[in-house]
């Protein structure tokens, strides 16, 4: 039991990944029609806005401390952080601290930003022409982007701390009456997923309680009908890209602490977020959801030993074997809707 | 010739006369000049155009004429190369046993993944083929390691049995691939005053797989098989409601295309005897993409240009560096040349997939035709420029 | 026992109920007309023919042989050809590639893997398209981009490559929909002469009367899934439940 609660709890923080980007992917899909294989990389920038942000907190300056020597004997040569110089120790360490968390508030004008640039710039030129032709120039797009952030950070992943306050475990077990030390959890992950679900509820929310929300979603249902209707459909897209761009570069920016950012990991996300599309059903919001998390908790349960030695590599495969599996049996996902990408 | 009509057959001919000159065509440059660095003339490079030529050939059969966009081809040619390392392991260091193998084995594969990746279409059958490579990966990275030798790759060793050759050789070493005891290896280096030109082997026969292979791609465009897949791309509803069933078409066409990806991966293998799971990733399936989209999907030539467009641009962009940029812009001034050399180190070194990413949006959003597209374009432009007074005549001349 | 037997058929689509018993027989070498007005059922009862639908109970039978469960390759494979309300041609070929199509299903069936036979050396299969496109009066396109002709074009060489199969019933959807006058008499015309010259059986769903009354024999009106006369069109005409179903507020008014 408490091996399984375990595993749960291990697969939530990347099903709240996998869940906020299949999200933003099903949100482009399902009121543009366009297929973004750059979604991913947005994810990449929204990390690397947490990288960008640490690092710029971190900027120091040199100063020597005559007082003092190193092991050399030469005089201490000191680095203070300029923020620690300007607001003084105490704000200045806990700014950098909490350099990720801040981020968000950073992130969400950049992101939105490039959304409004991609969809104007790029994806607008390609509603009308073919998936493949999307595909293809979405794929390239995130080539880009992602040369861009290794042309600027290196290769290596760089490490983004999460504030001191979250760095330690909570023992869920004891929470719930097991033995202590049986179900560890980080704090920081517990933080990522109550984040996730906060994003996802309030996407769900403007889109259900809102006069915007409710244009969105009924052009999601049928766009030609709401285009006759004189609404300008056209440019609530556009912001509808933003939105989802910003859904990703969040996903991103508290996923940073978990793992250390690299420029490629925006491409491993997108391959295995599209699967949880795919398995959602395409253009289904709740699909996406729920498929994100059920795929991250699956994949968590295939990587228990018991279920390796009886399954050897399962845990390597187990998201594309439940992908193909519902896509010969059930063409539209969990939850898609008829008529939705059905040439 | 050979059951083609002229046209083909020039295209055929112009091929394999670029193939055979190919040590002289692609190093213009004397071997001490500065342009020497893009000379492209070196076995392996050469080596690198003809086998991903063939790649790109088969993928087009796929995608150009179904239109079914594959993101998952690559598996068949980390297949089709680690079958013909086991044979080299196994049987014999002669390389068409191992190509034969790679063929079959990797048809196999394709028969598997294609029967299960066609019965959806559209962006599903490119998900399902992204997902069943990237399983592939997977295993051959974790539970198939006593196959595929996990990340090391699987490599020659000493204590291979070889029924029918030597485990090693005389002086200790590993056998090298040979065809029939020519090794592909063998290079002769001829010496023309200035320049340096080398003929290997290894490159020879994959020319040779190379026409062969081109040659059967021109029957298959050309025939009744063809126009059926064409027909597909078109129109699958009228193609169901004129009587044929599109299923075996587009299976036939997936596995083809699969057999040409294993025939260069056992290519691959035979002038380098490794195989790595690297070679079945999403990113190199995306490259063969790239390359038939930019020389022209759905042409015949198109595949083989992008294919060596590409192989060419990588080696030389790779290679320049910042020191090689300062010396080009040095007839600027200063400032304007730092400028400069900043602004082009982006693209070139390890940037080249920067450009390659860039170039890759430019030709879809811009030339949807591809290389091929281009080139008619440009030729039509000097067509109408000379022929405009007389010929008035505008009725539409469908493209070959 | 017509060519076409069409007995209980019944479908609906969750709660409603699209056909409901309906009964057609189809005389061989006939022209019979499926009129109705909008949400009549028309082109379920036609999806059901094609095997595009499978219907909920009852039978069709196409020459004695059922064509239930069959795809619609296997149905078209049977003799039956379809003629699609927006014109469904291959728009990426040539007008002459168009019409090869259907000559190499009729010749090679369902699949034929001839990967190297080289379309040029297929004497046969040239002649017949050629003859087929002259039939058509189309031969000066054959070199055309099917997408690039005009709607009237498309829809000829469509029943063009309906006809190259020699199917022994053809399905026409409303075939002059969207046409303008002349596109519509032309259709007409052609429709005629087909009848004329060749031994076929034609089915024709038809919104157009000046279509349906110049070309059918027989007459079966749908209203609400159901048939509700079937008869010869000088009866049709006059009869005052089609009136009343059909062209209910036009009846009204007068």
């Amino acid at each position: 039991m408490d091996a399984i609660i375990l595993q749960i709890l291990n697969g939530l923080d990347k099903g709240s990944a996998y869940a906020l980007i299949a999200l933003g992917l099903t949100l482009i899909f399902g009121t543009l029609g366009v297929v973004n294989f750059a979604h991913g990389a947005l994810f990449m920038i929204g990390a690397f806005c947490a990288v960008t942000l640490n690092k710029l907190f971190s900027l120091s300056f040199e100063t020597v401390d005559p007082t003092r020597t190193d092991f050399l004997g030469n005089p201490l040569k000191v680095k203070t952080p300029y923020l620690v110089d300007w607001f003084g120790p105490e704000v200045g360490a806990s700014l950098i601290d909490w350099a990720v968390p801040l981020s968000i508030l950073f992130s969400i004008p950049i992101m939105i930003g490039i959304g409004f640039a991609m969809e104007r710039g790029l994806i607008k030129h390609f509603y009308k022409r073919p998936h493949a032709d999307q595909i293809l120039v979405t794929f390239g797009l995130a080539i880009v982007m992602q040369e861009l952030i290794k042309h600027y950070y290196g290769a290596n992943p760089i490490q983004t701390p999460a504030p001191d306050a979250f760095r330690g475990s909570l023992d869920f077990g004891v929470l719930l009456g097991f033995d202590p030390n049986v179900i560890i959890y980080p704090y920081w992950r517990l933080v990522y997923f109550a984040f996730a679900a906060l994003i996802i509820g309030g996407v769900f929310a403007f889109l259900q309680f809102t006069t915007f929300g409710m244009v969105v979603r009924a052009g999601m249902a049928d766009r030609e009908t709401v285009g006759l209707l004189g609404i300008n459909i056209d440019k609530r897209f556009t912001i509808m890209f933003g939105l989802a761009a910003a859904v990703a570069g969040l996903a991103g920016v508290m996923y940073a602490p978990i793992n250390s950012p690299n420029y490629h990991m925006g491409m491993d996300f997108l391959v295995l977020s599209f699967v949880v599309v795919v398995v959602g059903g395409m253009g289904s919001l709740p699909g996406a959801v729920a498929a994100g998390f059920l795929l991250g908790v699956l994949e968590s349960f295939a990587s228990m030993n018991q279920i390796k030695s009886i399954l050897p590599g399962i845990d390597q495969i187990i998201i594309y074997v439940v992908a193909i599996v519902i896509l010969l049996t059930r063409p539209r996902g969990l939850m898609g809707r008829k008529g939705v990408m059905e040439d | 010739m050979l059951g083609l009509n002229k046209k083909d057959s020039t295209l055929l001919l112009i091929v394999a006369a670029m193939v055979l000159l190919a040590p002289f065509i692609l190093n213009p440059f004397p071997a001490d000049s500065a342009m020497a660095q893009f000379n492209a003339g070196y076995p392996d490079l050469m080596q690198r155009f003809v086998i991903f030529g063939i790649f790109a050939i088969g993928f087009n059969i796929l995608f150009g004429l179904t239109g079914y966009l594959s993101f998952g081809h690559a598996a068949f040619l980390g297949v089709g190369s680690y079958s013909a390392v086991w044979m080299f392991k196994l049987l014999s260091m002669n390389v068409i046993p191992a190509i034969l193998l790679a063929v079959l084995v990797s048809g196999v594969f394709a028969l598997v993944i294609g029967f299960v990746s066609l019965r959806r279409t559209g962006i599903y059958f490119s998900i399902l083929t992204l997902a069943f490579a990237q399983m592939s990966f997977n295993l051959a990275y974790s539970v198939l390691t006593p196959i595929t030798n996990g990340e090391t790759g699987l490599q020659l060793t000493l204590d291979d049995p070889r029924i029918l050759g030597v485990s090693a050789t005389a002086d200790g070493g590993i056998p090298v691939t040979s065809l029939f005891g020519m090794e592909m290896r063998s290079t002769f280096t001829l010496d023309a005053g200035a320049w340096l030109f080398q003929f290997n082997t290894g490159y020879y026969f994959c020319g040779a797989v190379l026409l062969l292979a081109f040659y059967l791609a021109i029957r298959i465009f050309r025939s009744p098989f063809g126009l059926m897949l064409r027909a597909i791309k078109s129109n699958r509803t009228r193609m169901n409601y004129t009587g044929l069933n599109t299923k075996p078409y587009a299976l036939a066409a997936f596995v083809i295309s699969g057999m040409y990806a294993g025939l260069a991966g056992g290519l691959m293998a035979s002038m380098d005897p490794l195989a790595g799971a690297e070679r079945m990733q999403w990113t190199a399936s995306g490259e063969v993409v790239l390359m038939t989209i930019l020389g022209g999907a759905g042409t015949l030539i198109g595949p083989v240009l992008g294919a060596g467009f590409i192989k060419y641009f990588e080696n030389i962009f790779s290679k320049i560096n910042e020191g090689v940029l300062h010396q080009w812009f040095s007839f600027l001034p200063d400032g304007v040349e730092n400028g400069a050399v900043w602004v082009v180190e982006h693209f070139v070194g390890p940037g080249w997939h920067l450009t390659l990413g860039l170039l890759f949006m430019l030709v879809v959003t811009f030339l949807p035709g591809g290389l091929v597209e281009g080139g008619q374009r440009i030729a039509k432009l000097f067509r109408r420029k000379s022929t405009e007074p007389q010929d008035g005549a505008t009725q539409s001349h469908p493209a070959e | 026992m017509g060519i076409l037997e069409v007995k209980n058929v019944n479908k609906s689509f969750g709660g409603l109920k699209a056909l409901s018993n309906v009964n057609l027989s189809v005389a061989e070498n006939s022209v019979h007309a499926i009129i109705g007005p909008n949400g009549a059922g028309k082109s379920t009862l036609l999806n059901c023919l094609v095997g595009k639908l499978i219907p909920d109970t009852g039978s069709v039978m196409f020459d004695g042989q059922s064509v239930l469960g069959r795809t619609p390759y296997e149905i078209n494979q049977m003799g039956i050809s379809r003629v699609f309300q927006t014109p469904e041609i291959f728009g990426d070929l040539t007008v002459m590639e168009n019409m090869m199509i259907p000559c190499f299903a009729k010749r090679d069936g369902a699949f034929e893997m001839n990967a190297l036979a080289g379309v040029a050396r297929q004497r046969d299969i040239l002649e017949r398209a050629e003859q087929m496109l002259v039939d058509m009066r189309m031969a000066d396109k054959r070199n055309m981009h099917a997408a690039s002709m005009s709607r009237g074009d498309k829809r000829r060489l469509e029943i063009g490559m309906c006809l190259a199969q020699e199917p022994r019933l053809l399905l026409l959807d409303e075939p002059t929909a969207g046409m303008a006058r002349a596109d519509t008499n032309n259709t007409i015309d052609l429709l005629k002469q087909i009848k004329d010259e060749r031994d076929i059986t034609i089915a024709i769903i038809e919104h157009d009367m000046h279509v349906v009354f110049s070309l059918a024999e027989r007459i079966t009106v749908l209203a609400q899934g159901t048939p509700l006369v079937e008869d010869i069109p000088a009866n049709i005409k006059g009869h005052p439940k089609v009136r009343e179903a059909y062209l209910g507020e036009t009846a009204a008014a007068a």
